[in-house]
């Protein structure tokens, strides 16, 4: 069985217990690497305690006009597809809040007025936690996009198993997530909600050619469609975790399950088995 | 029309249960799911006589036209998305990362890029008598959410005479979605969770509405899960100032509710008369904060 594979785990629906999952899978892997990539509100170092061996600040470029050069000419706030710049009188404003950093307006202005300039967005840290090698990445309040962090977070290409902590959505910060991802493991709950916002993963890891499979969590007696959304779709579900006050006690003190009762070492490794051979086979997409 | 917007930074905290609840208990004239990358509120809000659907087109995207492209590489070189890909000499545009800038187009002297307009969701207006809801369906793969929030607000401006209060359900994080949605409201109510995670997100997005200036309100949902966790929250809310507007104890009934498509007050739940508290005081604390 070969080892090396990054496997994402995401959800849609948030609280579905993405990070949960994520921890326990890298904790019962020997050598494996784990990296958050929820760098809006990451959470894995909580649980995970590394030791923070590297720091790195992430930046952005955003223009910054030289008003002695402007002429306010308005090409560049014609060109932003952003309303990122705007003219008042003679004044050329910028608006770092919803800039996308693409650097159309000092490469479009001839009086070369417009510098950009590096601002930093957020960090990325990186350190050991017992065999498993840690990234986390976080972005600084008030900023809006943390695809760079994301990007710089999965640059590195690492040895044996990845286990990626997605963002929830399915927005652009997943679609960075998982696009190196080998496989996609779905976390749901048994609610409707938990049913739609897996249909809606589903289709985008589908749309991106990615293998899947299901985990359900906080299953309890009754209904549950995200199961029933999951066998009507042949999507391979690959264990169901009940809902436990004793795991959920666990969870909130952000201590490690499989650390603390030998049925969730049980459970993960057995999960992570699974995981590893559904991402083997070529028929589950 | 007030707003007020419901967040929690965490995602499962009950947010769209606290917004459905609240909705009910309002009588609610005007609210949206401005959580577009996974929304649910519409399954909760029952059934609604009359339907609006209009196309939303997020940014447009660069298209390479293969006949006049001459392989220079320059679209290459300049995008910062990485979104042009080079196959065996071909140049093509990967939709889903690029974001639209057209810096491509504008360096490329062949004129082989041009923009296209490309549909990225639906906007859903449902109306029923004088309720307006607003919702919106992302189509997968494009990306950037902020702009789709703001049109999803967009839409209850014609409930702006007849609603007192318009009640938002918000999505997690802190990023571009939830900036758009904080724009412009009256109060964030946060809904945390009792654990070490839940505090650690509650403290950040209490940050990222007050550098907006939005006034905030916190309430615990599952306080029971971990009351030792929960009044470390009630001090973290005195300390900063932030008024606390109740807790709502765990119960599975509420995924029973949920799966019915009814809101916590609407079933025999031990959460329902904690919620209607949490309703009252919430008011409240808009109206002080208006000085009404």
């Amino acid at each position: 069985m070969a080892t090396d594979r990054i496997i994402a785990v995401l959800s849609g629906k948030g609280g579905t217990g993405k990070t949960l999952v994520s921890v326990n899978l890298a904790a019962c892997a020997e050598n494996a690497t784990y990296i958050d990539c929820d760098t809006e509100e990451p959470n894995g170092h909580l649980f995970l305690k590394p030791t923070i061996t590297e720091q790195k600040t992430i930046f952005s470029e955003k223009p910054v006009v030289d008003q002695s050069k402007c002429t306010a000419c308005g090409k560049c706030v014609k060109a932003c597809a952003f309303n990122a710049l705007a003219l008042v009188g003679k004044n050329l404003l910028i608006f770092n809040e919803v800039c996308h950093s693409c650097g159309l307006c000092s490469a479009i202005c001839k009086q070369q007025a417009l510098v950009q300039q590096q601002y930093p967005i957020g960090s990325v840290v990186q350190g050991t936690s017992k065999t498993l090698q840690f990234y986390s990445g976080q972005m600084n309040i008030g900023e809006s996009s943390a695809v760079p962090i994301i990007k710089e977070l999965l640059k590195k290409t690492h040895e044996g198993i990845v286990i990626i902590d997605s963002p929830p959505g399915s927005g652009c910060l997943v679609t960075e997530t998982i696009d190196h991802a080998d496989f996609c493991l779905l976390v749901a709950e048994p609610t409707i909600f938990g049913a739609h916002n897996l249909a809606m993963v589903h289709e985008l890891v589908t749309l991106m050619g990615k293998k899947c499979a299901v985990l359900l969590n906080k299953t309890q007696a009754g209904a549950n469609p995200s199961e029933e959304y999951a066998l009507k779709h042949n999507l391979k579900i690959l264990g169901s975790l009940a809902y436990d006050e004793h795991l959920a006690q666990l969870s909130s003190n952000a201590l490690l399950a499989c650390e603390e009762e030998e049925q969730y070492r049980q459970f993960f490794s057995n999960l992570l088995k699974e995981v590893l051979d559904a991402s083997d086979s070529h028929t589950q997409r | 029309m007030l707003q007020i917007l419901i967040l929690s930074g965490k995602g499962g905290t009950g947010k769209t249960t606290v917004a459905s609840s609240f909705i009910k208990l309002n009588q609610a004239k005007a609210y949206a799911d401005c959580d577009v990358d996974a929304p649910n509120l519409h399954l909760v809000s029952g059934q609604f006589p009359e339907k609006q659907d209009r196309d939303y087109f997020g940014l447009p995207k660069a298209v390479i036209d293969q006949d006049l492209c001459n392989g220079c590489n320059r679209c290459y070189e300049v995008c910062h998305f990485d979104a042009i890909v080079v196959k065996d000499g071909h140049y093509s545009v990967n939709p889903i990362a690029c974001e639209g800038c057209s810096y491509c187009m504008h360096v490329c002297k062949a004129n082989a890029i041009t923009m296209h307009d490309e549909p990225a969701g639906l906007l859903h207006l449902y109306t029923r008598s004088d309720e307006h809801f607003s919702t919106a369906t992302l189509l997968m793969g494009s990306g950037t959410t902020g702009k789709l929030v703001t049109e999803v607000k967009k839409q209850l401006e014609g409930a702006k005479e007849t609603a007192e209060v318009a009640i938002l359900d918000g999505s997690p994080g802190i990023g571009c979605p939830v900036i758009a949605s904080l724009s412009g409201v009256d109060l964030a109510l946060m809904v945390a969770e009792p654990s070490l995670s839940g505090i650690s997100d509650l403290k950040r997005v209490v940050q990222s509405a007050k550098q907006l200036k939005v006034p905030v309100a916190v309430m615990v949902n599952k306080h029971d899960t971990n009351e030792a966790i929960c009044s470390d929250i009630e001090t973290y809310c005195k300390e900063e100032g932030l008024p606390f507007v109740g807790k709502v104890p765990y119960d599975t009934e509420a995924v029973r509710a949920i799966n019915e498509g009814k809101t916590l007050i609407e079933i025999e739940s031990k959460g329902s008369e904690a919620m209607k508290d949490a309703y009252y005081k919430t008011l409240q604390v808009l109206k002080e904060y208006k000085g009404l």
